[in-house]
C-alpha cells in the first residue's frame, strides 16, 4: 500500500460519516464581523444554537479603522456590524478579541500567534485566505456564509474530497528573494486556476528551510492560485513554534501531541495527482503588472505585450488588465511609479515581514511623492515591532504606523487608496478595485514595497545597501 | 431554500475569464448585516464611467435586460474571495443559473448552498451560447434533472456534482439534514484528543 498524503491523513481523521462528500468535523471555527452576521441571524430565525462555543473565535479585523479608535467607528454601517458580533459573541459564549484587546488582529494572524492553530486540525473562516493556516499542516479553508451557519449549528461540514497537487520547490531561496517572491513565481507558473479543485502541499527542501512565518506566506496565498487549501508537512520548525503559545499544550499533553503530529507528514512513497516542480535558485523578486496575482512577474523584467499570449482570452485579458493599470507594454517595472506603499495583511502583517521592511527602510526617507503606512497584522505583532524599536525606524522615515487590521488589502476601512493612484503592497489581490475604485495595486515583498517608499519606484531589492 | 428545477429566460453575456468575486459585488457593499438588498451593486465598479455615473452600456444599467435569468461567463468564474454576497448579489439582480467553463471552488459551494444553479460546461459550448445571446430575446432552457441546457439549436449536457444536484432539486435545509446525525457527531466528539484547543477556562482578558 502506497504511503498517504498529510491531506489524507488530516481528511480521514475528520470524517465523522460519509463518502463523499464526507462530513467533517471542524476543530476551530474562526469568524470576524463581515461574513458571520448573516449566518446568526439564520441561526436565530430557525432557533438553533452554536454547537461548539468553545471551539469558536472571533476577531475584528476587515472594516475596523487602524487610527482613532479611541472615536469609535465613524461608519454607521460597519459600527453596526462590530456591535453585530459582539452581540453575537455575548449571547452564544464565545471569545472575541475585540478592538481594544491586545490580542486583536487579523483572523489568520492572531490564530497562529494564540496556538490556536496546530497540526493535523481542520480550520474553517468565512475567508478565502483561511488556507493560511495550512502552514502548519492543518487543514484550513474559507467557507461562505452558508457553510459558516452549518458550522455555528453542528461544528461540522459537508466537504467533496479535493485532488492533491504537490508543489515541489528545491534548492535555497536566493539572498533577497522573499517568500512572497516564491509564492507569486509559483503563481506566475501555475496561474489563478492551476489549482482549481486541488489541495497543494508544497514540499522540497526550500519549503523545509522557510520559518513558520514564511510558510504562512506561502499557504496564504493559495487560493489565488485557485487552491482552497495549502499544506506543508509539520516537522520540528513548526513546533517551535506552536511551543509556550497560549492555546498550546503544555507537559505531559505536550508530548502526547508531539507524537500525534510527527506522525502526520506525507510519507516518501505517497502519490499526489499533481506535482509541479520549481528550482528555488532560479526565482528572484517579483512584481505583479496586471488585476489578478498570476500576472506577476520578475522585477527585472518590462510589462508584456498582450500579443504575447497565445490563447484569445488571456490576450483580452491582459489588454484589459494594462488600460486599468495605465501601464504601456515594454515599459521596465523599475520605471513605473508608486504614490502608495502598503506594509500589512495576513500575508505579509507579521513580525519578520516589519523586521524585513525596517531592515531596508532604516536611516532612509520616504520619498515625497510617496504615502506610506505601516498596518501590523496583529496588536501582538505592533507591541512586539514597538518593543525592537521597528516604530521608530518607520516613523523617522515617514511611515505612519497604525493599529492592526486588513487595513488597505480590501480598503472596507478609512484606508482607500484613490483614483487612479499606484500602491506597491505587501497583500495578496490586485483585483480591480480592490484597493479603491480605480486603484492601481502591484503585490510586493515586504522588503520590495519598503524599496519603493524611499526610491518612488520599483527597485531590484537584490541590490539594495 | 426554494428548490431549483428548471432555469428559463433570456441571457446576459459577460465573455470574461477569471471574473472574481471582487468585481461581482464590491467591498464597500459587504457592510451590511442582511441577506438582502446587494442587487443595485452588481458589477458596481464596471456599470460605472470614470466618473462614477452609471454606464448605460453595461447591462445592469440596460432595462431591456432586467429579465434576463441566466449569466453565460468565462473561465474561472467568481475566483478570490469567499464573499457570499456575490452570489446574493447576482440573485438579487435576478439571475438563477450563472453557465461558465469553471467556476472557482468556493463559488461553486455558496451558489449550491443558496440555490444560484451553476452550470459548467465546455468552451465550445458557452461560445455558441455567446453567439446565440447576440440576439438579446433568445431564451435559454436549463433542465436541471434531465442535466440538459437548450437553446435556438443549441442542445447539450453538462455534468453536476450528484448531491448538489439533489440538493438543489429538493431545496433541502443542509443544517436540518446533518443535526439528524448529531449522535455520530457527538461520538466522533468523544473521541477527539484532550490536547486540541478549546477557548473555555483560558483567558488573558475576561471573557
Amino acid at each position: 500500500m502506497p504511503g498517504r498524503t498529510l491531506f489524507e491523513k488530516t481528511w480521514d481523521r475528520h470524517v465523522v460519516t460519509g463518502d463523499d462528500p464526507s462530513l467533517l468535523f471542524v476543530d476551530l471555527h474562526l469568524i470576524h464581523e463581515v461574513t458571520s452576521p448573516q449566518a446568526f441571524s439564520g441561526l436565530a430565525h430557525a432557533g438553533r444554537t452554536v454547537r461548539r462555543p468553545d471551539l469558536t473565535v472571533a476577531t475584528l479585523d476587515h472594516a475596523i479603522p487602524t487610527t482613532g479608535r479611541s472615536l469609535g467607528i465613524r461608519d454607521p454601517k460597519s459600527r453596526l456590524q462590530v456591535e453585530t458580533l459582539r452581540n453575537n459573541c455575548a449571547t452564544h459564549g464565545i471569545t472575541l478579541f475585540d478592538i481594544d484587546d491586545p490580542r486583536q488582529g487579523i483572523v489568520h494572524v492572531v490564530g497562529p500567534e494564540q496556538g490556536l492553530t496546530q497540526p493535523g486540525m481542520v480550520i474553517v473562516c468565512g475567508d478565502s485566505h483561511t488556507s493560511t493556516h495550512g502552514a502548519f499542516g492543518a487543514l484550513a479553508f474559507g467557507i461562505g456564509t452558508t457553510e459558516l451557519e452549518h458550522v455555528l449549528a453542528t461544528q461540522t461540514i459537508w466537504q467533496k474530497r479535493p485532488l492533491t497537487m504537490a508543489i515541489e520547490v528545491d534548492g535555497d531561496l536566493p539572498r533577497g528573494v522573499a517568500a512572497k517572491d516564491l509564492i507569486l513565481g509559483i503563481l506566475a507558473t501555475i496561474g489563478v486556476r492551476g489549482g482549481q479543485g486541488h489541495v497543494i502541499e508544497y514540499r522540497g527542501s526550500a519549503i523545509r528551510g522557510l520559518t513558520m512565518e514564511e510558510r504562512m506566506t506561502v499557504c496564504n496565498m493559495s487560493i489565488e492560485g485557485g487552491a482552497r487549501a495549502g499544506m506543508i508537512s509539520p516537522d520540528d520548525t513548526t513546533f517551535a513554534y506552536i511551543e509556550g503559545r497560549p492555546y498550546a499544550p503544555t507537559g505531559a499533553a505536550w508530548e502526547r501531541a508531539l507524537d500525534d503530529w510527527r506522525e502526520l507528514a506525507t510519507e516518501p512513497d505517497a502519490a499526489f495527482a499533481a506535482i509541479r516542480h520549481v528550482a528555488a535558485s532560479t526565482l528572484v523578486p517579483h512584481v505583479s503588472w496586471g488585476v489578478n496575482p498570476g500576472q506577476t512577474i520578475p522585477v527585472t523584467g518590462s510589462v508584456p505585450s498582450p500579443d504575447m499570449f497565445e490563447d484569445e482570452a488571456e490576450r483580452d485579458t491582459a489588454a484589459r488588465a494594462l488600460e486599468y493599470m495605465g501601464l504601456r507594454a515594454g515599459t521596465p517595472i523599475t520605471e513605473i511609479p508608486v504614490e502608495h506603499v502598503f506594509l500589512g495583511s495576513c500575508t505579509n502583517g507579521r513580525i519578520s515581514d516589519l523586521r524585513e521592511a525596517a531592515r531596508v527602510v532604516a536611516g532612509k526617507r520616504v520619498s515625497d511623492r510617496v504615502s506610506a503606512v505601516v498596518v501590523p497584522g496583529s496588536m501582538q505583532v505592533k507591541a512586539q515591532a514597538e518593543t525592537e524599536g521597528l516604530d521608530r525606524v518607520f516613523i523617522d522615515a515617514g511611515f505612519s504606523w497604525r493599529d492592526a487590521g486588513c487595513s488597505s488589502c480590501l480598503a472596507m476601512n478609512p484606508d482607500v487608496i484613490p483614483y487612479g493612484e499606484r500602491c506597491a503592497s505587501t497583500s495578496n489581490r490586485n483585483y480591480e478595485g480592490r484597493q479603491g475604485r480605480g486603484a492601481r495595486t502591484h503585490l510586493v515583498s515586504p522588503a520590495m514595497a519598503a524599496a519603493a517608499a524611499i526610491t518612488g519606484h520599483f527597485v531590484d531589492v537584490r541590490d539594495w545597501e | 431554500m426554494k428548490p431549483v428545477r428548471m432555469v428559463e429566460g433570456t441571457m446576459v453575456a459577460l465573455p470574461r475569464a477569471d471574473i472574481d468575486t471582487d468585481q461581482i459585488i464590491p467591498k464597500q457593499f459587504l457592510t451590511r448585516v442582511e441577506r438582502t438588498g446587494y442587487g443595485d451593486f452588481l458589477f458596481y465598479d464596471w456599470a460605472r464611467d470614470v466618473e462614477g455615473n452609471p454606464d448605460t452600456g453595461f447591462f445592469t444599467h440596460d432595462p431591456a435586460r432586467r429579465g434576463a435569468r441566466v449569466l453565460v461567463a468565462g473561465d474561472n468564474f467568481g475566483c478570490g474571495s469567499s464573499r457570499e454576497h456575490a452570489v446574493w448579489a447576482l440573485q438579487d439582480w435576478g439571475f438563477d443559473a450563472v453557465v461558465a467553463t469553471s467556476f472557482a471552488d468556493i463559488f461553486r459551494s455558496n451558489a449550491i448552498n443558496v440555490g444560484l444553479l451553476p452550470v459548467e460546461v465546455p468552451r465550445s459550448v458557452v461560445e455558441e451560447l455567446l453567439a446565440v445571446a447576440e440576439d438579446r430575446a433568445a431564451i435559454v432552457s436549463i433542465d436541471l434533472q434531465a442535466r440538459t441546457i437548450r437553446a435556438q439549436g443549441l442542445s447539450a449536457s453538462f455534468s453536476i456534482d450528484p448531491t448538489a444536484r439533489d440538493r438543489l432539486l429538493k431545496g433541502l435545509d443542509p443544517i436540518g439534514a446533518t443535526l439528524e446525525l448529531a449522535d455520530a457527531i457527538s461520538a466522533y466528539e468523544a473521541g477527539r484528543a484532550s490536547w486540541l484547543p478549546a477557548t473555555s477556562g483560558l483567558s488573558l482578558i475576561d471573557e
